[in-house]
């Protein structure tokens, strides 16, 4: 079995794939920027850093778009950071469009709401490990609801069917962390960054049939 | 609930070797970065800085192998730091496996260099370091650069401020004045910059018991709180750090 991890150039695709082999030892990890090698993986992993626009941009300068769009069609695919991101409409992020593959638009934390409920203010990048309530899925096997994982992001996805939303998480204001639907799973959070719940969530990814 | 505070414990580097004596039971190597960084790993840590202190630049090719092999054990969140001078050398620690990359004489000498990697990389990912000591310029604080040694004329929450504007999304304040002292952070300075930015600052330089930590994050307002020493020499564990934390009402993770 074979997982193509997709390389647009957009940083850290290291520790994505050394986490999949740690967790699927006789896994074959690909981190690649080629269309045929995402075509022929049985699984294929998105993850994504730095400024969403970016993103869009060098996926489709490499003629990412269409072998993504075909897996996210057909096999177990996951999004990470900003890979859940571009799955949605438009983000507010320099108001860039996305992949569409969900209802809704990505959004900033707002400075207004950035405080806890005693007052104290909160940061902007949301970053550290923040607990995730989870709604029934799969790869959540094993891990305990409330868990937490890894953040580091400015801009979350709000979703326009709250029946994809898997996981929420809260800074100032509850936000989504993760979404599903059918063969599709992606989170805002970094699970290879995760410690034991993160390894456990990709190992989960590794063996799910959707 | 929410984000939990963050204890980082750092780790001194040269020449492929941890430097400044570690002190874990049963280490094999005590100077072996990789079997310490599971061992911080193994204890709670919510992440780990790595500070390259080799001096001479040929070196400098050491620290990528490090992070190469760290990053392919250890799945917890990696910074890196020392002789950042390039977005070239932004780029091969992020693609080592590093999540952050800390830049500190180089933030001074070219600032540009801060907002160049944040528009590559995105802000998450560029941590400034700002080494600070009592002086009497507007905050009470001066920018010191090459590890405390030369004086910048800079105020660090000014510093701190401009830092912020040009790119960086974290910001680790050093008290050169704190710093081996065993006393505690200067809880003063941490406060007035962490109450001046609106992005998470660690901070560091001083600790010497698990109180001064928990008065980093309560009084001093601080995001993160690093040390090495303390924890090197097993005076405390990351676990214990949590659990005077908790005690004081501070959300740690376990």
């Amino acid at each position: 079995m074979s997982i193509a991890v997709i390389d647009y150039g957009m940083g850290n695709l290291r520790s994505v794939s050394k986490a999949l082999e740690h967790v699927a030892p006789g896994l074959r990890v690909v981190v690649t920027d080629a269309a045929a090698e995402i075509d022929a993986a049985d699984r294929v992993v998105f993850p994504g850093q730095g400024a969403m626009p970016d993103c869009m941009r060098e996926l489709d300068a490499r003629g990412l778009r269409a072998p993504l769009l075909r897996a996210a069609a057909s096999r177990p695919f996951l999004g990470i950071c900003i890979g859940v991101q571009m799955l949605f409409e438009s983000s507010e992020e320099g108001h860039v469009a996305g992949l569409g593959l969900f209802r809704g638009a990505v959004r900033r934390f707002p400075d207004a709401l950035m405080h806890d409920a005693d007052g104290a203010r909160l940061k902007v990048p949301h970053m550290g490990w923040n607990e995730v309530s989870q709604e029934a899925h799969p790869l959540w096997s094993g891990i305990a609801d409330e868990s937490r994982f890894y953040f580091v992001h400015s801009y979350y996805v709000d979703p326009a069917d709250p029946q994809v939303v898997k996981g929420r998480a809260r800074h100032g204001i509850p936000f989504t962390a993760a979404v599903g639907r059918d063969n599709i799973f992606a989170v805002q959070f970094h699970p290879e960054k995760s410690q034991a719940s993160g390894l456990r969530l990709l190992e989960n990814f590794v063996g799910w049939k959707p | 609930m929410g984000l939990a505070r963050r204890i980082i414990p750092c780790l001194d580097v040269t020449r492929g070797r941890v430097v400044k004596g570690v002190n874990f039971v049963n280490l094999r190597d005590a100077g072996d970065p990789v079997e310490i960084a599971r061992r911080y790993d193994e204890q709670g840590a919510d992440e780990l800085t790595f500070l390259d202190i080799t001096a001479s630049s040929d070196e400098r090719d050491i620290i990528v192998h490090i992070i190469e092999a760290v990053a392919a054990q250890v799945f917890i969140p990696l910074t890196v730091g020392g002789g950042v001078r390039k977005v070239e050398d932004v780029r091969r620690l992020l693609n080592a496996g590093a999540d952050k990359v800390s830049i500190n004489t180089s933030a001074v000498t070219h600032p540009e260099l801060v907002a160049e990697a944040a528009g590559r990389y995105g802000n998450q990912c560029i941590v400034v370091a700002i080494d600070a000591k009592r002086a009497p310029t507007e905050s009470g604080w001066e920018v010191f650069t090459h590890g405390g040694r030369r004086p910048t004329g800079l105020d660090v929450v000014d510093w701190a401020v401009r830092m912020q504007a040009l790119g960086a999304g974290e910001i680790l304040l050093t008290s050169m004045d704190s710093d081996g002292t065993r006393h505690g952070f200067d809880i003063a300075l941490t406060r007035a910059v962490s109450d001046a930015v609106s992005v998470p600052v660690i901070a560091s330089g001083g600790v010497g018991s698990v109180e001064h930590l928990a008065a980093g994050v309560i009084d001093g307002h601080a995001d993160a709180v690093l040390a090495a020493s303390v924890f090197h020499f097993g005076d405390i564990t990351v676990r214990d750090a949590k659990l005077h934390m908790a005690s004081r009402g501070i959300e740690v993770r376990w």
